[in-house]
């Protein structure tokens, strides 16, 4: 599977990374590679298999659905790159 | 000798007899760090809370002390430390000083424990050289040339202070090999426990279903007496496992006379070097020595570990890692005029996270976006499903633990990997991911030098939730190995 200059710009764009045009081609180069190597993957016989889900078989655990923590607003906003009033600042999103 | 070389059990032995005190070997550590700057291995030094951690531990000495009171390490940059920089080496996260404590952190400190600093890694853990840290490379203290060697990844820095004696031990954490590798390339011990033995809780995610911490130390029995202080139940991790935690210092008995040794014929590569060959031959001699039964064994899908390795990891990579979005912490980019909260998105992850992390985050998006999923990341689930019945197949048939070895080569030079496309540098976790996949407890145990004068290590693998039957295998190897060189002090 090769990833064309089109497929690397929308993967980027999903992944919300922003990559300058000039450096499509490499990225694409770079992705298709790995994904070669991933094609290995084809010549398993993987019929009948369930696809794993959990590595230790275990039942999750169940607890009370309570409030158990909480009023730490403070702490909650204190690395936050801009903090007002008690919230998270961010660009407009709604024009 | 100073304190700053003792194991973390002769330490423990001279604290408790009165013969050091806490503050005495904080001090030798932190003095040993000041030297060490060369090596880069501590990039958050924590001087002060160690001093006053160090304080407490000798003012309670005696009969409530913790199993590692007063004992002095470093702890990887990947563990949430409460009001001290926790970056995961990253630029994403510059700057976030956590408001609560990682689980494992806690848990040393109730056991007495002295944080000397956080310590070097690749970012997010994801590198196998050390070399994609927002730090700079750590520097391995073994050096034969003028050329500097890479101390292995991503605990590149936890397995450089531990070998140059700045800390008794460190935390690592291992998603494909980041505790196994560096140990072996810097001539310590590191064990990587079963899935669910550690908690995860506090521990900046990479692949959750493959991460696991586990400590990195000067001997077998200092990984089994750091890892007693680590492991258990936690209610904050809901794949933390409800199971007793044994003594695992009282179970290196050296007695595996009758345990049958594994040889997975699977692990002889196209290539492998000789001497890899022959240090993996002399550890069979070792355990056969001590009365353990070889068998060759076969895990036949050990060949698309890797491949199945590097779908499943960046596929759970790209979903942990959306949460750095510039809102919550870490760094933010400038914004122009008009830029919406798109542009603050696709601006910041580009500023903030490295090519490597960018490269996996994207593979990973791919591989789960529409059209993909199945024939990439349900594939390789199936292929893990696979690897995983492998070993249980071993187990079965009465095998106790298998024999490997633990990396393809000895240390290579920092810089030599950098022209090579990403999957020369993904071969390096080729003997230690299967153990990721299959979630299995794995120890690096250093057994040799190679011709160059270099560090090799041998692998055993153990059955889920056998970490005290590992340990006390690895406890025979490391005593017949008898491996003491330590790297000849150049910084």
């Amino acid at each position: 599977m090769s990833i064309d200059i089109e497929t690397a710009r929308r993967v980027a764009h999903l992944a919300r990374i922003r990559v300058d045009e000039a450096d499509l081609p490499a990225l694409a180069g770079e992705l298709s590679g790995i994904l070669t190597f991933m094609e290995q993957l084809n010549e398993v016989d993987v019929e009948g298999v369930e696809p794993m889900t959990s590595v230790t078989p275990m039942r999750l655990k169940r607890r009370q659905d309570v409030v158990t923590d909480g009023d730490m607003q403070d702490k909650v906003l204190s690395n936050a790159p801009d903090a007002r009033e008690g919230f998270f600042a961010v660009p407009k999103v709604v024009e | 000798m100073n304190a700053n070389e003792l194991t973390i059990a002769e330490a423990r032995d001279a604290l408790a007899g009165g013969e050091l005190s806490a503050v005495d070997l904080t001090m030798a550590c932190l003095t040993a760090i000041d030297a060490g700057t060369p090596l880069n291995a501590f990039v958050h030094a924590t001087p002060e809370i160690a001093l006053d951690q160090a304080r407490a531990a000798d003012a309670r000495r005696g009969a409530d002390a913790g199993a590692l009171n007063g004992i002095p390490l470093g702890i990887k940059d990947l563990f949430c430390t409460k009001g001290v920089a926790s970056q995961a080496a990253s630029n994403i996260l510059k700057g976030f000083k956590p408001e609560y404590e990682s689980t494992v952190t806690s848990k040393l400190f109730e056991a007495g424990a002295v944080m000397l600093g956080k310590l070097n890694m690749d970012e997010f853990a994801m590198g196998s050289s050390n070399e994609t840290s927002c730090y700079g490379d750590a520097v391995n203290p073994w050096k034969v040339d003028d050329r500097r060697l890479t101390p292995g990844g991503s605990s590149g820095g936890s397995a450089a202070a531990v070998a140059a004696d700045l800390c008794l031990g460190a935390t690592g954490t291992d998603t494909g090999g980041s505790i196994r590798q560096p140990a072996a390339f810097t001539g310590i011990v590191g064990i990587k426990p079963t899935y669910g033995r550690v908690s995860r809780w506090g521990i900046v995610a990479f692949a959750s279903s493959l991460d696991q911490a586990g400590p990195m130390t000067k001997s077998v029995r200092d990984a089994a007496i750091l890892l007693g202080a680590m492991a258990g139940h936690d209610p904050k991790d809901s794949t933390s496992a409800d199971i007793p935690v044994p003594d695992f210092e009282a179970a290196l008995t050296g007695d595996i006379r009758g345990r049958k040794i594994g040889i997975p014929r699977e692990y002889r590569m196209d290539g492998m070097p000789a001497e890899i060959e022959a240090l993996w031959a002399r550890g069979r001699e070792m355990l056969a020595d001590a009365g353990a039964e070889i068998v060759d064994i076969s895990l036949p899908h050990t060949k698309y570990a890797l491949p199945a390795y590097y779908v499943i990891a960046p596929a759970e990579a790209s979903s942990n890692l959306a949460r750095y979005d510039g809102v919550r912490y870490g760094h933010r980019a400038r914004l122009g005029q008009g830029d919406g909260i798109v542009d603050m998105y696709e601006k910041t992850r580009a500023e903030g996270f490295g090519k490597e992390v960018q490269r996996r985050v994207m593979i990973g998006t791919y591989v789960l976006s529409a059209g993909f999923y199945d024939a990439y990341y349900n594939r390789a689930r199936k292929v893990r499903a696979l690897i995983k019945r492998d070993f249980d197949e071993a187990f079965a048939a009465g095998v106790d633990a298998i024999l490997t070895p633990a990396t393809p080569s000895s240390a290579f030079g920092l810089g030599e990997m950098a022209e090579a496309d990403p999957v020369a540098m993904y071969l390096n976790d080729v003997f230690t991911v299967t153990v990721n996949l299959a979630g299995l407890p794995g120890i690096s145990v250093p057994v040799g030098l190679d011709a160059k004068g270099l560090p090799l290590g041998l692998q055993l693998i153990g059955r889920p939730w056998d970490e005290a039957g590992l340990l006390n295998h690895a406890h025979v190897l490391e005593r017949a190995a008898g491996f003491v060189e330590k790297p000849r002090k150049w910084w």
